[in-house]
């Protein structure tokens, strides 16, 4: 073992299987969903019913509960929990508004 | 008991995989490395090897199943050449980059185009920046010696060893060669321990996107980015040369066989006059230097062992005295010159060593090279170093030039 070897338990790149491993990787991202709860089928009907924002999620982000919450921690602001919903109860927003005379 | 038996280059590595009872082996068979795989399955047929024999449809399937096993903690074996080797390049990267000890056997072949099955070192030369270990043999006991070797030091710093020999010139020809006694190896070469446990109890996610900057794990500890980790493969290949020099030592010891560690020296104590080279053809070349001693030339032979990591200390010190520097090099870096000499000059930037240095690319495709060329070669660098001309040099040796 060198020395450099000794400072990460790791020489290979290799990590734990955890939450936030990564970092926390919902800062990539510059949009942000949003529900309308108003709009949204579980929260509506108060029934689990629809979900396909959690099913089409690719970063599993979004609960299958009611009301359906996403975590925006690590959410990538892809947009296809909004895409996929047929209430349009999700609309993407920007994190910052950016002033658009820079 | 140690015994002695009259095999091939290629007998001689599957004899080493014999004694060092590896858990995986994959390999695609190719010219000039097929005898060995052959010679494996063999083994495995008759239970002489106990070991998973993965077949594969191709060079690059035959590594991937290796980086797989080898993370698991399998010790595992493959060898290949030219081509083959070629269509292996990713995968060597991954290799040393995962930091797993694998050991390949690359039996050296001339790379197309236009085709050649043919000896030179031009496959496994231009796989010299993929972060492994490379050593030369010049001739078959070495073989089967460094073979042995390579498991030790592979699985103490955790990088791949490709072991090279040159195709027919030494995997097809039959030798005597002293078979090490398997308690021996044993107690030579302990069990292998992965660097890192994985586990269904340890799982672990293996090398997922590493970003260009440091990051904080999910603990808050701050970890290796990328260039971190490129680091350590780099550091950790330099320090082996220490461990490369240790295990030679230990080697020689318990077998009664010194290979050199990271070079080989022929008659150089009073030389002044250095012939430099890798492989079966710095063998060539010490008859070359016993023929100009008796034309009344100091000459001698510095043989290189190891390529990666370049034996910088070793190669300085013995051309302390060279008057000057010959180098026959069976490799060319396409664009600059023979390919081990553009390093050499490099290791020798800012030793003080100013002699000058010509090199010869050499046995191209198997072209022969006689030991008798080597001489007159060295007599006609002679002539011009000693007519004043300092110039280095590169001369493509028994080649028509126009």
């Amino acid at each position: 073992m060198t020395a450099m070897e000794k400072k990460d338990p790791f020489i290979a790149g290799i990590c734990i299987p955890a939450v936030g491993e990564a970092g926390k990787t919902g800062d990539w991202s510059d949009l942000k969903p949003v529900i309308d709860q108003a709009k949204c089928i579980p929260a509506s009907k108060n029934k689990p019913a629809c979900f396909l924002c959690w099913l089409y999620c690719p970063d599993a982000v979004v609960t299958m509960t009611i009301p359906v919450t996403i975590d925006l921690d690590y959410c990538k602001g892809c947009g296809i929990c909004a895409e996929e919903c047929p209430a349009n109860a999700i609309k993407m927003v920007r994190k910052v508004e950016c002033d658009e005379s820079l | 008991m140690s015994h002695c038996e009259l095999i091939t280059g290629n007998e001689a590595a599957a004899y080493a995989v014999k004694l060092v009872k590896p858990h995986v082996i994959a390999a695609y068979p190719i010219t000039p490395q097929t005898s060995l795989s052959e010679k494996i399955s063999l083994y495995i047929e008759s239970g002489e090897i106990k070991a998973e024999y993965v077949t594969v449809e191709s060079e690059h399937s035959a590594m991937t199943v290796l980086i797989s096993a080898s993370t698991m903690g399998a010790r595992t074996f493959t060898a290949t050449s030219a081509n083959g080797l070629l269509y292996m390049h990713e995968q060597l990267h991954w290799a040393a980059g995962s930091r797993l000890p694998i050991v390949m056997c690359c039996v050296n072949r001339g790379v197309g185009a236009p085709w050649s099955i043919f000896n030179d070192q031009q496959d496994s030369f231009s796989q010299r920046d993929a972060g492994w270990i490379q050593m030369y043999c010049r001739n078959n006991q070495e073989i089967i010696d460094t073979v042995i070797q390579a498991y030790r030091i592979a699985e103490e710093v955790y990088i791949p060893v490709m072991v090279c020999y040159d195709g027919f010139i030494l995997s097809h020809t039959m030798m005597p060669v002293e078979i090490p006694e398997e308690s021996l190896v044993q107690e030579f070469l302990p069990p292998y321990t992965p660097h890192t446990e994985i586990s269904p109890e340890s799982p672990k996610t293996v090398n997922p996107v590493f970003f260009p900057w440091r990051r904080e794990n999910h603990e808050g500890v701050l970890c290796d980015g990328y260039m971190e980790k490129r680091y350590k493969l780099q550091d950790a290949l330099l320090h082996s040369a220490d461990i490369i020099r240790r295990t030679n030592r230990d080697f020689a010891a318990m077998f009664g066989r010194d290979w050199g560690g990271m070079t080989w020296e022929y008659r150089t104590d009073d030389a002044d006059i250095f012939i430099v080279g890798m492989g079966s053809l710095a063998m060539e070349a010490t008859v070359a230097a016993d023929e100009l001693r008796r034309g009344g030339i100091r000459a001698g032979v510095l043989g290189i062992r190891v390529f990666r990591p370049f034996p910088c200390r070793e190669v300085a010190d013995a051309l302390r005295g060279a008057r000057a520097i010959i180098v026959f090099e069976k490799c060319v870096s396409y664009g600059q010159t023979g390919g081990f000499s553009t390093d050499l000059k490099a290791a020798l930037y800012g030793t003080g060593i100013t002699a000058p240095l010509h090199n010869y690319v050499a046995g191209l495709g198997g072209r022969d090279v006689k030991a008798r060329e080597l001489t007159e070669a060295v007599e006609g660098s002679l002539t011009a170093i000693d007519g004043g001309d300092g110039e280095h040099k590169t001369v493509w040796l028994n080649c028509f030039t126009g």
